[in-house]
């Protein structure tokens, strides 16, 4: 049986959704034996390869290096599960929304700093205007919220998604906690 | 007692006169959701998600203000009213700043619960993401109307059970407020009795009493013991 | 009030009736008529007399003067116009016994004066005057020859539907109101909150003839058995509002209004109430909020103000329009007020005919005339002869229809049929300059703004229904976006607590029905196709 091509991947997040996901215990090497872990912040891959199964991504779209990010993920994996509130709602990232992003990066990188102080306008890559949910910006397969998603959740959602079948559990998530 | 037979999602039950559909519903385990409905509060009929159908003209009226009548026939849950309740909630996440992992009222919230009870694992349309005030010049409790819903909960406590008319509304359409004296900052309120029922009756984290942190906010209605649960059991 | 008048017991060989109405008033013509009697005073002449009056209806040529003696109109007679001098000479001069009387033109020639038979003729700050014209004689036919039951009777026979929009049949709300038991009070409240783009009938007919209105009133105190009423008027037509505080006083004088009306048992007491400014208000439960110094807000019915309205008290409520047709259908008798109109809706409705239409102003139409009869016939077609694209009509609670319906007949129910409302006459031509989505976001925009907030669908839906919009006319949107405004559209219409919910969507879902293909080509081919829409900068040209 040829294994699930299966990676993770996270934006702009807190990779809260990451550790419940590690949550999994021991039922990590029963996944094992059905998933190629290929592409993962948890692992050592550089890069993300073209042909994935299944990818969860966490965190919101909040930067342009995000947005690249999202696009070539989506570009490359046939299924795309939106992995925690971050992701699902912009949940924390989004709270700058009302704010406005001028007005964030001054607070971070002028009121509150002790050197240098100034805005970077480089290696930091450009905040979008506003944080944004990644199905605004591709096509997403699976929402699954929570802050962090269960890992009994997470649990049956890709055995459902690994048995071939459409994912209903997802529906038993609930925002934040 | 006036009593009429009427007919609830196929179900014939009896309801006397003055009851409302929902009481009706309620009383007969047929489950009609409500987010600004409390029990022992008058009804404002302003979230419209115990909206139901009612035969033959196929209008929808709200359950929780609607009296019953002999030979009604109504459906109070459809695929239709299922996803109009799921737009009502998913728009009222949408028009302020409802952060559910960081809010004092995580896991204790009625506008979360709605939104898991309902399925929503996303929402389609856009959020508005106004930005809005926190009032904390009270002593004891605090106002945040990024997370306030408009149920008016507290407008009716405090002037139907407290009889300190504190709080009010002002404005309008998407820019209306909860206000205390006609917008004086709370903690200046020369009306304000800091009962607390406000803060006891508010479904989601708006009110909340200060010094809480995420998840701590829970509402203890028992602190009202006029007002009823659900079912009209006392809570 | 003259300016002018022949010696006393003589009546003028001709009078000039200068409309006093708002449109003409903020083109001077108060100015204008006293520098017509300066003038006539100058040339010595004796024989004439200038009067203000109301409404004289085509309102894009004022300021408007008619002389009722030789039939003449004079359009575009500003203070020291050549059409002045014109009009002086023709005081002066003409001879009403011989002058061939003009035929009328297209814009008077198929318009039905019931509720502006006055207008334009009577002047609206003289209660003799409005008498002079059998003014209050219904009110004291119904007082001393019938019985409450009878009055309500010929209202039921006429016809009559609310003109304030949705058309509920005026008869049987008397009805319910009359047998609804009472330990007090009744109320009578005239709905003079009249709020819709473009829309100014009430504010004409009550600066134009504002004793009709209260006639009308107190006859349906009588027929019901209420002894207090309340002009609600919207703060913005300060003249309406000094008119019609100007005729309550003269009518409480003549004993026309207050205790023992024209020496009957009757009384009835009316004051005018002010709204702030909130279209919502127009809504009967907020304007009853409203008036009892609540905050303007709609509640749940039933129960109906037929039943429970004003302090808890059953109240009549019916718009400026309706009970304007009260008094000629009590002088003349329901049966003749039926004979006009078609089907279901009898008589005729006032409209605010405005837009890219040649001749625009107030018109009185019977029931039953086409779209294109108004638009071409009265209102002299399209402005530059460019092409009629869409009418819109009932304001932002209505529907835009196109040319394929330009053979609609006016009446409540083809108009609701093809998916707009008769409304309370708000009239709005197009031609092919203007873009069909951004009338729709235009008309969006105004019901976000005045939706008051209380129930969730109008509140947050009308925002991301017009959020929607927004992406569309920038050329944002994909089809996924199109099917969100369908459902929400629907979703807002079913489930809103008022009306202004209700009908919020209207103007999307009748565009969408007829204009589909510029919501395809703003979203699929990303281009305006009125040019409006300026998508390519992400910026649109109107706001």
């Amino acid at each position: 049986m040829t294994k699930v091509k299966f990676a993770t991947t996270w934006l702009d997040g807190c990779s809260g959704c990451h550790m419940s996901f590690l949550d999994l215990d021991e039922r990590l090497i029963e996944l094992g034996e059905r998933i190629e872990l290929v592409y993962s912040p948890l692992v050592d891959f550089k890069d993300f390869p073209t042909d994935v199964d299944a990818c969860l991504i966490e965190g919101a779209v909040s930067s342009e290096d995000d947005l690249h990010k999202v696009q070539m993920v989506r570009e490359r994996s046939k299924v795309l599960i939106a992995f925690g509130d971050c992701a699902v709602t912009t949940n924390v990232p989004g709270m700058r929304n009302a704010i406005g992003t001028a007005a964030v990066l001054e607070r971070a990188y002028c009121d509150n700093a002790t050197h240098n102080r100034g805005i970077p306008d480089e290696i930091i890559p450009r905040l979008l205007p506003k944080a944004l949910p990644v199905h605004h910006v591709v096509h997403i397969d699976c929402f699954l919220p929570g802050c962090p998603p269960q890992a009994d959740l997470i649990w049956r959602v890709l055995n459902e998604l690994l048995d071939g079948q459409a994912p209903a559990a997802a529906k038993l998530a609930r925002f934040g906690k | 007692m006036n009593v009429c037979t009427l007919k609830i999602d196929g179900v014939e039950v009896v309801g006397t006169a003055g009851e409302t559909i929902l009481d009706v519903a309620r009383s007969n385990n047929i489950e009609i959701p409500t987010l600004c409905h409390l029990d022992g509060l008058s009804d404002v009929a302003s979230c419209r998600l115990c909206v139901v159908e009612v035969a033959p003209s196929g209008k929808l009226l709200p359950a929780c203000a609607v009296a019953v009548e002999e030979g009604m026939e109504i459906t109070a849950n459809s695929d239709r009213l299922h996803r109009y309740r799921q737009q009502i909630i998913e728009m009222v996440f949408l028009e302020r700043n409802h952060v559910c992992s960081v809010c004092v009222a995580n896991n204790h919230c009625e506008l979360q619960d709605k939104a898991a009870e309902f399925n929503l694992t996303h929402f389609d349309l856009c959020p508005v993401n106004p930005r809005l005030e926190v009032d904390a010049t009270h002593e004891r409790f605090a106002i945040d109307h990024n997370r306030c819903i408009l149920c008016l909960r507290c407008v009716r406590v405090c002037s139907e059970v407290e009889g300190a008319f504190t709080w009010g509304v002002s404005g309008r359409g998407l820019d209306t407020r909860v206000v205390t004296d006609a917008g004086a900052p709370w903690g200046e309120s020369d009306t304000c009795t800091s009962c607390g029922k406000c803060v006891q009756v508010c479904p989601t984290g708006a009110l909340f009493e200060k010094g809480r942190s995420v998840a701590q906010e829970k509402p203890r209605r028992p602190f009202l013991p006029y007002l009823t649960d659900k079912a009209g059991v006392p809570a | 009030m003259t300016e002018t008048s022949p010696p006393a017991g003589r009546s003028p060989r001709v009078t000039a009736n200068v409309c006093q109405a708002a449109g003409c008033v903020s083109l001077r013509s108060v100015e204008l008529s006293k520098d017509l009697g300066d003038r006539l005073q100058k040339a010595g002449v004796t024989d004439a007399a200038v009067k203000r009056v109301g409404c004289l209806g085509l309102c894009a040529e004022g300021p408007l003067v008619r002389v009722p003696e030789t039939g003449q109109l004079f359009s575009e007679v500003g203070v020291g116009s050549e059409a002045e001098a014109a009009l002086v000479e023709h005081l002066a001069t003409a001879d009403p016994t011989r002058e061939p009387r003009p035929k009328p033109s297209s814009f008077f020639a198929s318009q039905v004066p019931i509720v502006l038979e006055n207008s334009g003729l009577v002047d609206p700050e003289d209660i003799d005057d409005y008498i002079a014209r059998s003014g209050y004689e219904a009110l004291t036919t119904a007082l001393t020859e019938m019985t409450p039951a009878q009055v309500i009777d010929q209202i039921v026979v006429s016809g009559l539907r609310g003109r304030g929009g949705a058309g509920f049949p005026v008869g049987i709300k008397w009805q319910t109101v009359a047998k609804s038991t009472t330990t007090d009070h009744k109320y009578v409240i005239c709905n003079a909150d009249e709020g819709d783009p473009g829309a100014f009938m009430d504010r004409s007919v009550l600066e134009s003839d504002p004793h009709r209105v209260l006639e009308g009133m107190a006859i349906a105190a009588y027929a019901v058995g209420a002894d207090s009423g309340y002009v609600y008027c919207r703060a913005e037509y300060p003249l309406a509002i000094k008119r019609l505080k100007t005729a309550i006083r003269q009518a409480r004088r003549k004993g026309m209004l207050g205790q023992n009306i024209g020496d009957s048992q009757f009384n009835f007491h009316v004051e005018v109430r002010l709204g702030a400014g909130a279209f919502v208000c127009g809504e009967e439960t907020a304007l009853i909020a409203s008036i009892e110094g609540q905050r303007g807000t709609p509640r749940p019915r039933p129960p109906y103000p037929a039943v429970s309205g004003l302090r808890g008290r059953p109240t009549l409520i019916n718009n400026v329009e309706s009970l304007a047709n009260i008094a000629p259908i009590i002088r003349n008798g329901g049966e003749w007020y039926a004979k006009t109109g078609v089907g279901r809706s009898k008589g005729t409705k006032v409209f605010a005919l405005a837009g890219r239409v040649v001749r625009t102003g107030l018109i009185e139409v019977p029931m039953g005339m086409t779209l294109r009869e108004v638009i071409f016939d009265i209102g002299g077609g399209i402005l530059d002869n460019r092409p009629f694209k869409a009418v819109q009509t009932g304001g932002p609670s209505g529907g835009c229809l196109p040319a394929e319906m330009l053979d609609t007949t006016l009446d409540y129910e083809s108009l609701s049929e093809k998916g707009s409302i008769m409304g309370s006459g708000g009239m709005i031509v197009l031609d092919d300059t203007s873009c069909m989505v951004d009338v729709a976001r235009y008309f969006m925009d105004f019901s976000r703004d005045e939706s008051c907030g209380k129930c969730i669908p109008c509140r947050s839906g009308t925002t991301q229904l017009r959020m929607l919009l927004d992406k569309i006319v920038e050329g944002n949107a994909d089809m996924l976006d199109l099917s969100r405004l369908e459902e929400l559209a629907s979703m807002v219409k079913a489930t809103s607590l008022c009306g202004l919910g209700q009908n919020a969507p209207n103007p999307v879902l009748s565009t969408l029905r007829y204009f589909r293909s510029e919501y395809l080509a703003h979203i699929k081919e990303r281009t305006c196709p009125a040019g409006v829409c300026a998508i390519a900068s992400g910026e649109a040209k109107t706001s």
